[in-house]
C-alpha cells in the first residue's frame, strides 16, 4: 500500500519553512534548519504586553478587537506580566516618570525580545517635543525599537503592517546573530 | 439665577469685586486675596446662589501677576459662574485655602501648587501631587526653564 506524498504535502501549510515527507509508518520527517523552524514559530506567536499609555492603546485594542483581529498573525494572547510575554508595543506616550518602569518592564521580558514604537510620541514625543517638561524625546531613549509605526494615532491597518515588518525582521534572523545587550545599548552601539 | 442677579447679589457682598460677562459663557468675578474666603463661603452657603459644586479649579500665570480660576456650579439652581482671584505677588503667590467648602479643591489645589507654586493657607497636606517631591520650580510657569528636557523652537 502506497503513501500519497501528494496528498499529505497538500494539509502542510504553504509558508512551512522546511519539507515534509511522510515516513511510511504514519509518522512524517521533517527536513528543514534550525533557524528557519525557529523563526517560523517565534514569529508566528509574538505575545504582546498589556501595555499602553494614552490614546495610542485604544488603537492597539482595536487592533486586536473583532475587526482587524491581530490574533490572525499570532499576536492574540496579550500578556499582563512581562514574564510571559514576547514583544511590547509602545502605545502612546512616555513620560519621564515612567521611563524607568518601561525601562523595568522590558529588562523583564524573556530573550528574545521585541519592541514596535507605535505612534509619534513613542517615536519622538510627537506633539510633545517641543516646549514639554515632562516627555520623553522618543522612547528609543530607554529600549531599542524594532519597527517604528508612524501615526497620531496610527490606524490598526498601520499597526497590522508594523508587526507584518516585525515578523519578516525575525523571519530574517539568525541564531548566529548575537543579540546586543542593553548595556550596548545604552553605550550606543 | 441669571447673570443679572448673580452680579448684584455678589456686588451687595463684596462692593469691590470687578465683574466681567465679554469672551466667556460664564459670569466672570474677580476678587483680591483676603476676601476670597468669606465670599466663597456665602456663595456656597447662601440659598439663594448655593453653589455646592466646583467643578475645575485652576490657574493661570500672567506677566505682572497670578490669576486662580474657580468654576462654580449650583446643582439645584442649575446656574454656574466664575470666580477669580487677582494675586499681585506673582513670585510668591499666596492665597487661602478653599478646601473647606468644597472638598475636590484639596487635590486641584495640590496640583496647582504643583505646577504653578501657589501657597494655600491652611490647606491639610500642600505637597507635589504629580512631580516628584525634590522637582525644582513650577514647570507651568511662563519663565520656568529647563535646559535638559525643553526642546524650543
Amino acid at each position: 500500500m502506497g503513501i500519497d506524498i501528494q496528498q499529505a504535502q497538500k494539509n502542510v501549510p504553504e509558508d512551512f519553512p522546511g519539507q515534509v515527507i511522510p515516513a511510511g509508518n504514519g509518522g512524517n520527517i521533517v527536513v528543514t534548519s534550525f533557524d528557519k523552524i525557529i523563526n517560523w514559530s517565534r514569529s508566528n506567536s509574538l505575545w504582546p504586553l498589556t501595555f499602553g499609555t494614552s490614546c495610542c492603546a485604544i488603537e492597539m485594542r482595536q487592533t486586536g478587537a473583532a475587526r482587524h483581529d491581530w490574533s490572525r498573525f499570532g499576536f492574540e494572547v496579550a500578556r499582563a506580566t512581562p514574564r510571559q510575554a514576547d514583544m511590547i508595543v509602545i502605545a502612546g506616550t512616555i513620560v519621564n516618570k515612567m521611563a524607568p518602569v518601561l525601562r523595568r518592564l522590558y529588562e523583564q521580558i524573556a530573550d528574545p525580545k521585541y519592541v514596535v514604537a507605535m505612534g509619534a510620541c513613542a517615536i519622538s514625543g510627537g506633539p510633545f517635543f517641543y516646549n514639554s517638561y515632562s516627555v520623553v524625546k522618543g522612547a528609543d531613549h530607554i529600549i531599542p525599537v524594532d519597527v517604528y509605526v508612524p501615526g497620531c494615532p496610527p490606524r490598526p491597518e498601520a499597526l497590522l503592517y508594523g508587526i507584518m515588518q516585525l515578523q519578516k525582521k525575525i523571519r530574517a534572523s539568525s541564531m548566529k546573530d548575537e543579540s546586543k545587550s542593553l548595556e550596548e545599548f545604552d553605550k550606543g552601539l | 439665577m441669571d447673570s443679572e442677579a448673580l452680579k448684584k447679589q455678589i456686588a451687595g457682598w463684596e462692593p469691590t469685586t470687578e465683574f466681567v460677562e465679554e469672551g466667556s459663557q460664564y459670569l466672570n468675578a474677580i476678587v483680591s486675596p483676603p476676601q476670597l474666603k468669606a465670599l466663597a463661603l456665602k456663595l456656597r452657603e447662601d440659598e439663594a446662589t448655593h453653589f455646592n459644586f466646583m467643578f475645575s479649579l485652576t490657574c493661570v500665570d500672567y506677566p505682572e501677576h497670578m490669576m486662580m480660576v474657580y468654576h462654580l456650579r449650583s446643582l439645584n439652581h442649575k446656574h454656574e459662574m466664575v470666580l477669580k482671584v487677582k494675586i499681585d505677588d506673582r513670585e510668591n503667590p499666596v492665597v487661602d485655602t478653599l478646601c473647606d467648602i468644597w472638598r475636590t479643591a484639596e487635590y486641584l489645589e495640590r496640583e496647582v501648587y504643583d505646577l504653578f507654586g501657589v501657597k494655600f493657607n491652611n490647606h491639610p497636606d500642600l505637597r507635589r501631587i504629580l512631580l516628584d517631591d525634590d522637582w525644582k520650580g513650577y514647570p507651568l510657569r511662563k519663565d520656568y526653564v529647563d535646559p535638559i528636557n525643553i526642546v524650543s523652537y
